[in-house]
């Protein structure tokens, strides 16, 4: 009598013997003859020229965080979505709400031009100068006097 | 440890039950790298393509030689092209085979006499096993070649040749 638990340890056991015994199987069978013509680094024929550590573009970076931020948001709905029905309207508003907070940090990254691709200059946000902050030249010199 | 880099003595029923279940295994998943160089190349992707099927002989083109069993050189060979025909061909693993198509690659085909900048043949570089001739040779010839081909792997053996 095999739980639920059980079964998805009787598939992992069954996954790696798969790959597992595949591989070996390979490695007992396939001949080995190594020599350093064979061991170099493929680049299409060509004799390989330099390092292969490139530099990455940052958009990459930025574009992978707000994925990873939605995708958590992926993730809270996808329980919702199969017991809503049961839940009535108050389960609705509420991921309703939790959506609403959301759209406004998607609006957020939209404007702020996170999710184009080319971007010209950083869209700083404008504000007044000197709102709330005392001009600095005449505070030296009332110290001085 | 690799069971085909070792040769037996004795050929007895283990040792031929091997090979025949081995080289069946080998010929039945010939996977080639693809090397269309010129207008055989269009042949080639002809036999690839759903006509004349290559795919139901288990042959299925790859785009590195670290994972192909078989080069098929197809096309004209230059004295350019012949340096990266070496490096690529020492780059595919064990056991290779290599099928040089159509006349270009067998002996220099139309250029023989004049190209200056042609090989004269494949074989100059790299060991062939099967010649398909041809200029372009027709899908049934090049899958006639891929037929040779496994023939010849399904007489190896892993039993030494004893010395008359």
């Amino acid at each position: 009598m095999v739980t639920e638990f059980g079964r998805v340890l009787i598939f992992l056991i069954v996954g790696v013997v798969f790959v597992a015994g595949g591989l070996i199987f390979a490695w007992l069978l396939r001949p080995h003859r190594p020599y350093p013509s064979k061991l170099a680094t493929y680049e299409c024929g060509e004799v390989p020229v330099g390092d292969t550590r490139v530099r990455f573009n940052i958009r990459f970076y930025v574009v992978a965080l707000i994925f990873l931020l939605f995708d958590v948001e992926v993730v809270f709905l996808f329980p919702w979505a199969l017991v809503y029905r049961d839940l009535g309207w108050f389960a609705f508003l509420e991921m309703v709400v939790f959506l609403g907070i959301l759209l406004v940090g998607y609006a957020y990254v939209w404007r702020k031009g996170d999710l184009d691709w080319d971007k010209p200059a950083p869209k700083v946000p404008r504000f007044e100068q000197g709102a709330g902050v005392r001009e600095t030249h005449l505070a030296e010199e009332e110290i001085i006097v | 440890m690799g069971l085909l880099d070792q040769k037996f003595d004795n050929a007895n029923i283990v040792v031929t039950s091997m090979d025949n279940l081995l080289n069946w295994a080998r010929l039945s998943s010939l996977w080639g790298m693809q090397f269309g160089l010129a207008c055989c190349a269009i042949e080639m992707m002809a036999t690839g393509a759903s006509h004349y099927d290559l795919d139901r002989f288990g042959t299925f083109f790859r785009g590195t030689p670290r994972q192909s069993d078989v080069m098929i050189v197809a096309g004209t060979v230059t004295l350019k092209m012949a340096s990266r025909i070496k490096v690529l061909y020492d780059q595919m693993s064990e056991p290779r085979y290599v099928i040089s198509m159509g006349s270009c690659s067998n002996c220099g085909g139309p250029y023989w006499e004049h190209g200056y900048h042609v090989l004269k043949g494949v074989d100059r570089i790299i060991p062939v096993d099967v010649y398909v001739p041809g200029c372009p040779p027709r899908p049934e010839a090049l899958m006639e070649g891929l037929l040779k081909l496994q023939e010849k792997i399904r007489s190896e053996s892993l039993a030494r040749k004893k010395s008359a």
